[in-house]
């Protein structure tokens, strides 16, 4: 039986342990560390120029370069900011955003994780070729879709809504969402399954009641894929609606000819990234380890 | 509370393998039956049956009056414990135990009863907020069966509840569940593949082999009278030495041949076992159970021919006893039982010791500690000629009457 307690490695520090031992341990690991420290500095370079430059007023940025926060600190101003939520539709393109990414995240979890459920633990005809069309769908490119559905879409008289959108992100992120949730459903100890069927459970309370918490982790990293996912959609927001604009379509219009709005799109792109960051903060504590520690042997 | 029956039960998978074969068992209102058996003989599956577990391939069986082929697990009205507990993982003991109760709606107040008393009972009291993670083997065993004795269940079903735990703690938890199970009162069907855990907590045991059940008795019923040369082998520990032997005339009286020594068979043995009359001349597999021969020296008479005389191999001394493997001219009864039973014990073929020629057979007995016996000398021991078992070597069954019993378990 595979064991499911999986420990990470403690790191005991004996408080008793020479200084000079310290030390040579620092020096060790030194290279390692700058390593670490260059490509993570080099990872949020683009952000922190964003950031920077969201501070900055079109004159001095144009004159400047973004980095010229940094030495004159002065510089930095709210003013952008102030502008772009007073004045701009921005807002109203992160509720819509919002509401697309929460109801296409939502939504494909629920049907995944049932579907999850059922391709791992429910007996019936056809299960293994129903579960191989699925995994087939998988390589179906989302460029495909776009125009059958968009003709759909027309006849249904759902193009230019969020539900339209909505459902698009849940019937191409449904592929995955399944491979992955039954894959970990799987996984949890059949006699579990079986001692709830004996205690008296139905098979929807087993789903409600032991399939869900026990998959949080599968559920919790699923839902952040496909919230970014949807938060960060240019695509088919552009093709399945014209009035209905996310953020990305909202910060997109903003790019002229000649010119750009610069002092509008960096704020607005800044407070598009650091939305999905907090959901996945939010999120992360659901990464526990060795959930299932202790229910089986 | 109710019976489990078993009428011509057969469990067939898709390839044609019969799991179980034909099985006939009446378990009585409140009784603790135990099947045993070696791996793969089908018990668990048996046993799964009765959950709702796996589907029914032949015949009947009944949970109380109800048939239960069709019903689904839920609505059985039965507890299970399984050999891996399988306790909820994200839920508190509390929880694990109330889980059944909540999903009857049974109100808090009589959860809170039920699940307080089957704690205390199980001395889970201080652990009762824990999640499983922070018990021991031991612990989580008693959830396990918390979680069934709250349900108050018709029956209850253990399948090999206890091979997780350490030799120790297996032999405190047994009692525990025995002595449970008598105050409860609940029909148990209880699993397991150790003779000993079955001997010890069954009120009738159920042998089973590729299958089918091969006797079912109370366990004294069982070491005395073995149906076949198979549960011979199988109940009783260290197992019975099965020898090769020849039923030969000896003064008068009739007496069994095992290579260059003869053992006689007194008048007792002989009107216990008429049938052995018409094996005269012909060949039988003997089996002497260890316990059966003693260190002659211990003894205050030898009578003649009651002795089988042999080198000692080995000498394992447990204090209260001492084992002696010692080696006499003769062969193992060589059977397709007695290999299947050596493939469980954990050797290949037959237990062949190094040293020990082809003609030679080792024999154990179980001599008492005083016993002065040193290995390479000659032993002699004495033999409980009354406690000898005889089996048919052709088909493996019992001889005791004259007509040799049928095939199957006597009820």
């Amino acid at each position: 039986m595979a064991t499911y307690e999986a420990e990470a490695p403690v790191v005991v520090r004996d408080p008793s342990e020479a200084v000079p031992a310290r030390i040579a341990r620092f020096a060790t690991r030194l290279p390692v560390h700058l390593f670490l420290a260059f490509v993570a500095i080099l990872w949020l370079m683009p952000a922190l120029g964003l950031f920077l430059t969201s501070l900055l007023s079109p004159s001095d940025f144009a004159t400047h370069g973004w980095w010229k926060v940094i030495s004159s600190p002065h510089l930095a101003t709210w003013a952008n900011y102030a502008n772009v939520w007073n004045n701009t539709d921005i807002p109203h393109a992160l509720v819509v955003t919002a509401e697309i990414a929460i109801g296409g995240t939502i939504l494909p979890i629920l049907i995944a994780a049932s579907a999850g459920y059922a391709f791992a633990w429910i007996d019936f005809p056809g299960r293994d070729w129903l579960f191989v069309a699925v995994i087939a769908m998988l390589v179906v490119p989302l460029q495909m879709g776009l125009i059958p559905i968009f003709t759909l879409y027309n006849h249904l008289g759902i193009y230019d809504t969020v539900l339209g959108l909505i459902l698009f992100h849940t019937a191409f992120g449904l592929p995955f969402a399944i491979f992955l949730l039954r894959n970990f459903f799987i996984g949890i100890p059949k006699d579990i399954l079986e001692s709830a069927r004996i205690d008296g459970a139905s098979e929807i309370r087993i789903f409600l009641k032991l399939i869900l918490p026990l998959g949080l982790p599968a559920i919790a990293s699923l839902a952040i894929f496909q919230f970014l996912w949807t938060w960060n959609d240019l695509l088919v927001a552009l093709v399945m609606a014209r009035n209905t604009q996310p953020i990305t379509v909202d910060i997109f219009s903003q790019l002229r000819q000649f010119g750009s709005n610069i002092d509008i799109i960096a704020p607005a792109a800044f407070m598009s990234l650091i939305i999905p960051l907090g959901v996945f903060f939010a999120f992360q504590r659901y990464f526990v380890q060795g959930l299932l520690a202790g229910s089986v042997k | 509370m109710a019976q489990v029956a078993f009428e011509r039960v057969s469990k067939i998978y898709p390839d044609g393998t019969r799991a179980v074969n034909d099985i006939n068992l009446e378990i009585a209102d409140g009784e603790f039956m135990v099947l045993v058996g070696p791996s793969g003989c089908g018990k668990t599956t048996a046993l799964r049956m009765v959950a709702g577990l796996e589907e029914i391939s032949e015949g009947v069986l009944k949970i109380g009056d109800r048939v239960v082929n069709h019903m689904p697990s839920r609505d059985r009205d039965i507890a299970m414990v399984f050999q891996s507990y399988a306790l909820y993982p994200h839920l508190s003991v509390y929880e694990n135990i109330a889980f059944g109760l909540r999903l009857k709606k049974m109100s808090k107040d009589e959860i809170d009863q039920r699940v307080k008393r089957a704690s205390s009972l199980l001395g889970l009291d201080d652990y009762l907020k824990r999640k499983p993670r922070a018990l021991s083997g031991g612990q989580r065993q008693r959830v396990a069966m918390g979680r069934a004795i709250v349900r108050e269940p018709a029956a209850f079903l253990m399948d090999e509840p206890l091979s997780n735990l350490d030799a120790k703690l297996r032999v405190q938890m047994r009692a525990e569940i025995a002595k449970l199970q008598t105050d409860l009162g609940v029909t148990t069907v209880y699993v397991t593949h150790d003779q000993v855990e079955a001997m010890t907590m069954g009120d009738r045991v159920a042998v089973m082999r590729k299958g089918e059940i091969q006797q079912v008795d109370d366990p004294q019923t069982l070491y005395d009278r073995p149906v076949n040369v198979f549960v011979g082998g199988f109940i009783g520990s260290p197992s019975m030495n099965m020898l090769d032997a020849q039923i030969v005339q000896v003064n008068g009286g009739i007496g069994a041949q095992i290579g260059d020594q003869t053992i006689a068979l007194g008048a007792e043995t002989t009107e216990q076992r008429p049938g052995l009359k018409s094996f005269e001349g012909r060949r039988v597999i003997l089996g002497i159970r260890p316990e059966d021969l003693e260190d002659a020296a211990l003894e205050t008479d030898t009578p003649a021919h009651r002795t089988l005389n042999g080198k000692l191999e080995l000498r394992e001394a447990l204090g209260s006893e001492i084992m002696a493997h010692f080696s006499i001219k003769g062969a193992h009864a060589e059977t397709e039982e007695m290999r299947e039973l050596a493939k469980d014990a954990g050797a290949e073929g037959t237990e062949k010791q190094i040293g020990v020629r082809d003609d030679e057979a080792v024999i154990v007995g179980r001599f008492g500690a005083r016993s002065r016996i040193k290995v390479g000398e000659i032993v002699q021991a004495v033999v409980d000629t009354r406690a000898l078992h005889f089996f048919d070597p052709e088909s493996g069954m019992g001889i005791y009457d004259s007509t040799s019993p049928s095939k199957g378990a006597p009820s």
